[in-house]
């Protein structure tokens, strides 16, 4: 098993940010949720702990104790030692439905003309693609996803829209991703997914976790009206597949 | 309930913070000033998570419908209990039909209307502080109402508290952040040796300041910010985030404020100088 090299930094007295090398890479996420899952499991047991995974850095953070830096981060290097070979995590694909309706695809037809493609062509590159969340920040259920085929990358808006609806899929650079609220945003939006990716009614209000894998469903206007309809009822049931480890 | 008659500028139910939903993306949030808030709370022997009002820069007209007892903290401010002035860190009962009435603010920025058993808005998440979008509101309008539960015949077993206020403090104690070591020997220089303003973008979410440092071009790969985190702008720029910012960022982090500081900057207006001190 591959155990990337780790460096540990202060970070004010109740944090420790563990980093791995520089590098967007599935080896390195899945070294940092194995460890997540290891300290978790058997190390941090005082529930104040709360962990934040991200790229290639995971924040340990208690807002109630007061790190002691070096005897702290001593026991982290001994625990990662320790953590090879742990139990292999349960992997998992969700299947987001979008529609790609040119009422919410709104910059489709842009897109199609500065990328010099069908729009046929951008909605099948985009749902064949198979994306990793790299990490949740920025607001609310919102995922970094990594994987965006070389041939849809697309600058940003020159100008950043003031507003874009809830659940606007975008693309920009590298990234793709879901606003899971109406927000201000300068991705280009190709379309809009009905299910909300961040629910405070919800005991688990985001059902995604850093790791995980997204793939995008084309579904015709009728399906999103119906899915609309569930997600404003509480009923909704993203679709979930297990995939091997 | 407590009724809004006057909502004041920016008037929002806070508590100890929303933990345990940051891998979620969601701030942890809760009072701006966490020591003026314990000290409050502990008057009138309630929990420390109890809720209370923050009340920034200008203050409400409150009416009280049923018998309890309050505690005034944070920021020095004009404040009449049915036209008669009340203080701070001083347990006032109230009855039905009783008028709060906010003036202007002599010192500080944030206020605090602590109450005996907390103040019982709706609890979403583990927490009652105000976030849009997990609460529906930011905050207080005028006409609304925030629940409390009535308590009669409360003694305090102390009933005034003297504080060494934080008001008057400039300096920010901090620690190093993960990207501390990026700073030059100038940048650095700067950094302790001047005083900062605070800009007129300041609210819950984050503190900018006016003067920058010179500028740089690392970038990092987005990765966990806490409240009390100094990013570092490739311009030059300082942010130093607070309760409400958000849980991820791709600045460098260069210092992190201590529990204290977050405390004294809270109490910080547009204007307001600062500088930075190693703890």
């Amino acid at each position: 098993m591959i155990h990337p090299p780790i460096s540990l930094k202060p970070y004010g007295r109740h944090a420790l940010l563990i980093e791995w090398p520089n590098e967007v890479s599935e080896t390195i996420l899945e070294s940092i949720l194995d460890f997540e899952d290891f300290l978790v499991r058997d190390c941090l047991k005082e529930r104040e702990w709360e962990t934040i995974s991200a790229y290639n850095s995971l924040l340990l953070v208690h807002p109630k104790i007061e790190i002691d830096f070096p005897k702290f981060s001593q026991s982290v290097k001994e625990w990662y030692e320790r953590s090879k070979g742990s139990v292999a995590r349960e992997k998992v694909l969700w299947k987001l439905p979008v529609s790609y309706d040119k009422a919410f695809g709104i910059d489709l037809d842009e897109v199609a003309d500065r990328l010099g493609m069908g729009i046929d062509e951008i909605i099948t590159l985009h749902t064949e693609s198979v994306y990793t969340v790299y990490g949740i920040g920025f607001v609310p259920g919102f995922m970094y996803l990594g994987g965006v085929p070389q041939e849809l990358e697309i600058p940003r808006k020159a100008t950043p829209r003031l507003k874009v609806k809830k659940g606007a899929v975008g693309i920009a650079g590298k990234q793709t991703g879901i606003y899971p609220q109406e927000s201000p945003g300068g991705w280009n939006i190709i379309g809009n997914c009905p299910i909300p990716l961040f629910d405070r009614n919800k005991k688990n209000p985001c059902f995604v976790n850093v790791g995980d894998k997204i793939q995008f469903q084309k579904v015709s206007l009728g399906e999103y009206e119906l899915h609309k309809i569930e997600a404003e009822v509480g009923i909704y049931k993203p679709e979930k597949m297990l995939l091997d480890a | 309930m407590l009724k809004v008659l006057k909502s004041g500028f920016f008037t929002s139910v806070q508590d100890l913070g929303r933990f345990h939903h940051r891998k979620k993306g969601v701030p942890v949030s809760g009072c701006m000033d966490q020591q003026s808030v314990y000290k409050v709370n502990t008057l009138l022997e309630n929990d420390d998570r109890s809720a209370v009002l923050e009340i920034t820069m200008t203050g409400p007209t409150l009416e009280f419908e049923k018998e309890t007892s309050i505690v005034l903290g944070g920021a020095l401010i004009s404040v009449t209990l049915n036209n008669k002035p009340i203080q701070n860190y001083k347990v006032y009962q109230v009855k039905a039909g009783d008028i709060l009435s906010y003036g202007s603010f002599k010192k500080g920025f944030r206020a605090y209307l602590a109450i005996k058993g907390g103040f019982r808005s709706k609890e979403i998440l583990g927490s009652r502080s105000f976030y849009v979008p997990i609460t529906d509101k930011n905050r207080l309008e005028a006409g609304d109402e925030v629940p409390y539960e009535e308590h009669q015949g409360f003694t305090p077993k102390i009933s005034e508290l003297k504080v060494d206020s934080l008001l008057d403090e400039t300096v920010l104690e901090v620690y190093k952040a993960p990207e501390f070591e990026l700073l030059t020997d100038r940048q650095l220089e700067n950094l302790f040796s001047r005083e900062f303003t605070v800009s007129k973008e300041n609210n819950r979410m984050a503190y900018q300041l006016s003067e920058t440092l010179e500028g740089h071009q690392h970038s990092i790969l987005t990765s966990a910010t806490l409240p009390g985190t100094v990013q570092f702008t490739p311009a030059g720029k300082l942010i130093i985030l607070m309760k409400d910012g958000q849980t991820t960022g791709g600045y460098p982090r260069i210092l992190q404020l201590s529990d204290k500081s977050i405390s004294v900057l809270a109490q910080k207006r547009e204007g307001n100088t600062i500088s930075f001190k190693f703890i």
